[in-house]
């Protein structure tokens, strides 16, 4: 406001502006924001860049305040004296009186013409006395400690600690490497008594085994007696656990974290398509953690999702293009194993011929085989149906990765509608020819040795050898979810996109390229675009809900392209809690 | 009659070339051994003779100070792997190594190694071919070499052997110049051009730099001196620039050209370039003692004491002349471990603008002081002032040729 | 930037002849020549050089009996006073070697063990000796005081693999160390 200018009394105060948008004005470290009313401290000083250390606090779950990392400094207007009114000062603002204590900024809300300061001397000796206590029983484990690298006792020492211990006396000793569960190992000594674990397996888990027991520097994590932590969701204990109390028997000890790449994407193993990190270090995955997507998953992911990426090393791998002669399956070329294929195809007429593809695979790979089926000119083309039950969580009824997209690509409701159809065709044998995509016939598709017997040319793609492969007369190699890219559509129409995190294995192929090649030896005149980019081009210029869309727009974190109506129980449950305000979300 | 001299001619070619070949090897044990005690070394010192490979106990180590090293690297470079890379220009790829060290080898046939021996009636000079063109022999052989650079350079078909064929092919050219005019001023000192009758007026009348007898005592003779020390210096390090040898090793200039010409070559292919350079620094040495050291004598009136044509004289003629090879040989290695490379540009200009004109100049000085008898000391005054004028010119313009860089900044 | 003006010297017409330099250095060359036959050369006689030069003639002449305390040559691993090998396979060794010659797989000690307290140890620790560059890095990061450089310098191998030095080697080029800080006492 200028000098000269006279103050125009009807203007309103920067407080009554904020309060008609249910905003509060808030001073952070000297700069004047709005923050919507109820936010918490931590996550208004989050939205000016300031961060503030802190273990217990977790956004997904609820702030009991027992880490007293986030300690800050606040001030609140002086309340005036009876009768007196409230100064302004030039920009509209009261005048902060600074409190002489800390308080959290994990619990507490913030207020109209509050004050926060998140440095300043008064805050960081606080931070240096918390961070000397919380080591005072720590354990010196770190060379040993899978949590070291991503350890946020180790980082907040580093950034706010003192730098030495004056603690002489002997450490208090609690159990170490205790078996709590399948899937995590506990350290006590090591924990902090943040209760971030007891938090998530109440409030997201539902189902509340763990626990503290003692009392004072004797406090340690339990598991209820007579239970075991063996909850599907378990592992996110792990993620969150701020040290290593918490560790993952299968990640455990296999590698430091600081040599891990990371990849963002997607998992395939349910409709659900929850968000993931890849973590790999030269051509190995060595684990997978979800990755935050407030519309998909949150922050979690269930135990057997992300445990479900050893396949990926196993010996069963197929790596080299194989064609069957005189009953036994030969190592061949890919160009020889692909003209194979494609000679027995087109051979037969087309109602002898069937594609089945599987709802596991990307769209640019449904695409393709969509193509193929033209080309074929056959109508017999079906996914493969893949039903379970949903827990009420994260995991989706419908197992297959990409059910939304399948159906969106071959343009019908049910893409998997056929099956029953080709089944039977096999059976009565008017159908002599199949390719199978990604898929053994054994399982889901409910087909029986006798059954491929009967085939007289079975083409089909694999990662891994089964029963489906032996019998093949052409077996192409294909590539696992962590080798390729692609984009995929969840059970609530949003399209994801899949990264590439390793390379394939051995020689085999990424499942695009290699039905391409199919499409391009079955179909002479068919250009095969130079990348998987070119696949979702031309998938976005021919199916009307991909129109626009490309591995670009997609973004991290997907977006939405059709409207399917279903949802995911544990993204409502959140929703519901942020409403209620126990969390921030 | 005839044939005793075929048989002669055969026996010293054998000789000859023997000789030179040994001391090419020789050479390089010594460059080996002379660098490494200049830079506080040691030096190739402990090659055995492998006899336990034919089945004895123990290799056999010669107290000879590692003079059985040529032998190893000889072998090594023949039972090396000759590799010829896919894209070279095949032909002239094993042609170039070829010309690079049969002109060398063919030059020494024009030196006279030793006094002439009499036999019967026959007097047989100490040279393969005792030509009457000597000098010019050498020098018209002598820069077919640069063919073999700039082919193995050309051939290589690879960036930087071209670039050191291209080099070396414009410094050898560039130097050739020099070489010729330096050497002008000794041939009309001389008044002839077979290295035999060069070198025998030496042994009688003083060796051309140390005129201390015989005929090398008149005041005209050390007059002479002034243009002959030019030509020896000109000559001296036009050898240099002629043998690739540093300071003027620009073509194989490793820190800019990897290896130069021949970064493409390996097993013997490397070695004839490599010997090459050696044999080449041979004959240059050889040069210039039989034209401005007496080439065979003995010197100091010793040689006309001696009995001509006993093939005990002879010998030790060979002996001296060998000496005082390697002395120049010793020189070579010295400056090599001396001097720092020159800059491409320092080495055009000294070669066109300070040589080229010195040694201009030079002839006519040294034809003046041999006019003088016969033009009287005024013509000779007249032609001097003429001569300097003419010598202020060319200096004028020869410093406005020199690009310098501008004083000031860097 | 700044330009900095520098004047190059000025040369008289004897210096501009170079001839004058050329002449001295090589006198210089050859005196130094004379003083190296001569087993005279500055500091031949503190080096114990064989007497050209001040160069050692290697198999035959050695320098071990002066090692620096500091010196260092093969990286290898050590046990403590019990035989525990120190080494947890914290692999920050492996992170900071700068030619990446170490490469660990980590490995939980089975709970039957007598150390079985300290959970972790290397399953495999092999250093490519090929790639080592003796630079003490693992040495200076180690948290264990596990790995060591050694004085041995003398590693050969007539193939690659001889060269890969793996954890039984590693041991026994190390050996036994005491007087190191032991944290894994009954304390612990």
């Amino acid at each position: 406001m200028s000098e000269d200018a006279p103050v125009v009394t009807e203007q309103k105060l920067p407080k009554d502006l904020a309060a008609e948008k249910g905003m509060v004005n808030v001073q952070i470290d000297g700069e004047w924001i709005q923050v919507p009313r109820g936010t918490r401290m931590i996550e208004a000083a989050k939205l000016v860049g300031k961060e503030v250390p802190h273990y217990c606090y977790h956004p997904k779950l609820s702030s009991p305040g027992n880490c007293r990392m986030c300690l800050v400094q606040m001030g609140m207007p002086p309340r005036p004296a009876p009768g007196a009114d409230p100064v302004y000062n030039d920009d509209g603002f009261q005048e902060i009186g600074w409190m002489p204590r800390p308080v959290i900024a994990c619990a507490n809300t913030v207020a109209e013409n509050m004050g926060i300061r998140t440095t300043g001397e008064l805050v960081e000796t606080t931070r240096e006395g918390v961070m000397e206590f919380l080591l005072i029983n720590h354990p010196l484990d770190c060379p040993i400690c899978d949590q070291a690298g991503e350890c946020k006792l180790q980082e907040f020492s580093v950034e706010h600690g003192r730098g030495q211990s004056r603690f002489q006396e002997t450490k208090i000793k609690k159990p170490k490497n205790v078996d709590i569960g399948k899937n995590i190992r506990l350290d006590d000594e090591r924990c902090i008594m943040c209760s971030r674990c007891i938090r998530f397996m109440e409030e997201v888990a539902e189902e509340p085994v763990l626990g503290f027991s003692e009392r004072g520097t004797h406090t340690s994590v339990t598991v209820h007696p007579g239970r075991r932590l063996d909850n599907n969701y378990s592992l996110n204990t792990a993620d969150i656990c701020p040290v290593g109390a918490l560790t993952s028997n299968d990640f455990r000890f296999q590698m430091r974290v600081w040599f891990l790449k990371e990849t963002k994407s997607i998992d395939l193993n349910c409709g659900t398509g929850c968000n993931t990190t890849i973590w790999t270090r030269g051509n190995e995955v060595f684990r997978i953690t979800p990755r935050e997507n407030n519309e998909v998953n949150s922050a979690w992911i269930p135990d057997t999702h992300r445990l479900g990426f050893h396949h990926l090393h196993s010996d069963a791998r197929l790596t080299e293009p194989m064609v069957k002669k005189d009953g036994e399956h030969r190592e061949t070329t890919w160009i020889e194993a692909v003209n194979k294929a494609a000679e027995g195809l087109r051979m037969r007429q087309a109602s002898e011929v069937a594609v089945i593809a599987s709802g596991r695979m990307s769209n640019e790979e449904l695409f393709l085989a969509k193509k193929i089926a033209d080309a074929l000119g056959t109508d017999l083309l079906s996914i493969v149906p893949r039903q379970g039950e949903s827990d009420g969580k994260l995991i989706s009824a419908d197992r297959n990765a990409n059910t939304t997209g399948a159906s969106l690509i071959f343009d019908t409701e049910d893409p998997a509608a056929k099956i029953d159809a080709i089944r039977e065709g096999v059976r009565s044998g008017k159908i002599k020819a199949l390719v199978t995509l990604q898929e053994n016939l054994l399982k889901e598709a409910g087909f029986k040795t006798e059954d491929l017997e009967k085939l007289d040319h079975l083409v089909s793609s694999h990662i891994l050898a089964n029963p489906t492969a032996a019998n093949s007369d052409v077996v192409l190699p294909g590539a696992g979810f962590a080798e390729k890219r692609g984009t995929y559509v969840n059970v609530t129409g949003r399209l994801q996109r899949s990264n590439q995190a390793i390379l394939t294995q051995g020689n085999s192929r990424d499942d695009w390229e290699t039905l391409a090649a199919l499409l391009g030896t079955i179909e002479k005149d068919y250009l095969a675009p130079a990348s998987i980019d070119g696949v979702l081009k031309a998938l976005a210029s021919e199916v009307e809900a991909f129109n626009g869309q490309s591995f670009g727009s997609i973004g991290d974190q997907g977006v939405i392209i059709t409207e399917t109506g279903v949802t995911i129980p544990l993204i409502e449950q959140e929703k519901a809690r942020v409403a209620s305000g126990q969390i921030n979300g | 009659m005839e044939t005793t001299l075929l048989i002669a001619a055969a026996i010293k070619i054998g000789v000859f070339l023997g000789v030179t070949l040994t001391l090419v090897s020789v050479c390089v044990i010594f460059e080996r051994r002379f660098s490494a005690i200049i830079q506080d070394r040691v030096g190739p010192n402990r090659t055995m003779i492998p006899l336990s490979i034919l089945g004895f106990k123990k290799d056999l180590a010669l107290p000879i100070g590692g003079l059985t090293q040529p032998m190893a690297d000889g072998l090594k470079f023949i039972l090396k792997e000759d590799f010829t890379p896919s894209y070279v220009r095949k032909a002239f790829f094993w042609l170039a190594p070829c010309m690079t060290m049969v002109p060398a080898l063919v030059t020494m046939a024009v030196v006279p190694f030793g006094s002439p021996i009499e036999f019967g009636n026959l007097v047989i000079p100490m040279a393969v071919a005792d030509l009457n063109v000597g000098p010019l022999f050498i020098f018209a052989i002598a820069s077919l070499s640069v063919y073999g650079i700039t082919l193995a350079g050309w051939s290589s078909n690879s960036k930087y052997p071209f670039f050191g064929g291209v080099r070396s092919c414009a410094q050898m050219i560039s130097y050739e110049i020099a070489l010729g005019l330096s050497v002008i001023p000794v041939l009309m000192m001389f008044g002839t051009l077979n290295l035999g009758h060069i070198v025998e007026y030496q042994a009688n009348n003083g060796w051309l730099l140390l005129p201390f007898w015989g005929e090398g005592l008149t005041a005209e003779r050390w007059w002479m001196l002034i243009p002959l020390v030019v030509s020896f210096f000109i000559f001296t390090t036009s050898i240099f620039a002629e043998t690739n040898r540093t300071p003027f090793d620009l073509p194989e200039c490793e820190t800019e050209l990897v290896g130069g010409y021949h970064t493409e070559y390996s097993s013997m292919k490397f070695a004839l370039f490599f010997l090459g350079e050696y044999a080449a620094m041979i004959i240059g040495s050889a040069l210039i003692v039989t034209l401005f050291f007496g080439g065979w004598s003995i010197g100091f009136g010793i040689d006309g004491l001696l009995p001509t044509g006993a093939w005990w004289v002879s010998l030790l003629h060979i002996g001296c002349f060998l000496t005082k090879v390697t002395v120049f040989i010793l020189f070579f290695i010295l400056v090599r471990w001396t001097v720092p490379r020159f800059r491409y540009d320092q080495l055009m200009n000294l070669g066109w603008i300070v040589f080229f004109e010195a040694a201009l100049i030079n002839v006519f000085i040294a034809a003046l002081i041999l006019a003088v008898p016969h033009i009287g000391y005024l013509a000779f005054g007249v032609c001097l002032a003429i001569l300097l004028v003419i010598t202020g010119l060319l200096f004028a313009i020869a410093k406005s040729a020199i690009h310098a860089p501008k004083e000031g900044t860097i | 930037m700044a330009t900095i003006k520098v004047t190059r010297p000025k040369l008289s017409v004897g210096e501009k002849v170079y001839f004058g330099s050329i002449f001295k250095g090589m006198i210089v060359t050859l005196r130094h020549a004379f003083k190296s036959v001569m087993g005279k050369s500055r500091g031949a006689d503190e080096l114990n050089s064989s007497g050209l030069g001040i160069t050692m003639q290697y198999p035959e002449q050695k320098w071990d009996d002066e090692l620096p305390e500091y010196y260092r040559g093969t990286p290898a691993l050590v046990t403590d006073e019990l035989d525990r090998e120190r080494c947890v396979s914290c692999q920050l060794c492996e992170f900071i070697c700068p030619p990446k010659a170490i490469k660990i797989t980590p490995g939980e000690i089975p709970s039957n063990d007598e150390w079985a307290k300290v959970e972790k140890r290397p399953q495999e620790f092999d250093i490519d000796m090929i790639r080592c560059i003796y630079c003490g890095m693992c040495e200076e990061v180690c948290p264990e005081q596990a790995i060591y450089l050694r004085p041995d310098y003398i590693v050969t191998g007539t193939s690659r693999k001889e060269m890969v030095h793996d954890k039984d080697r590693l041991y026994e080029i190390g050996g036994k160390r005491v007087g190191l800080v032991n944290k894994w006492n009954e304390l612990k």
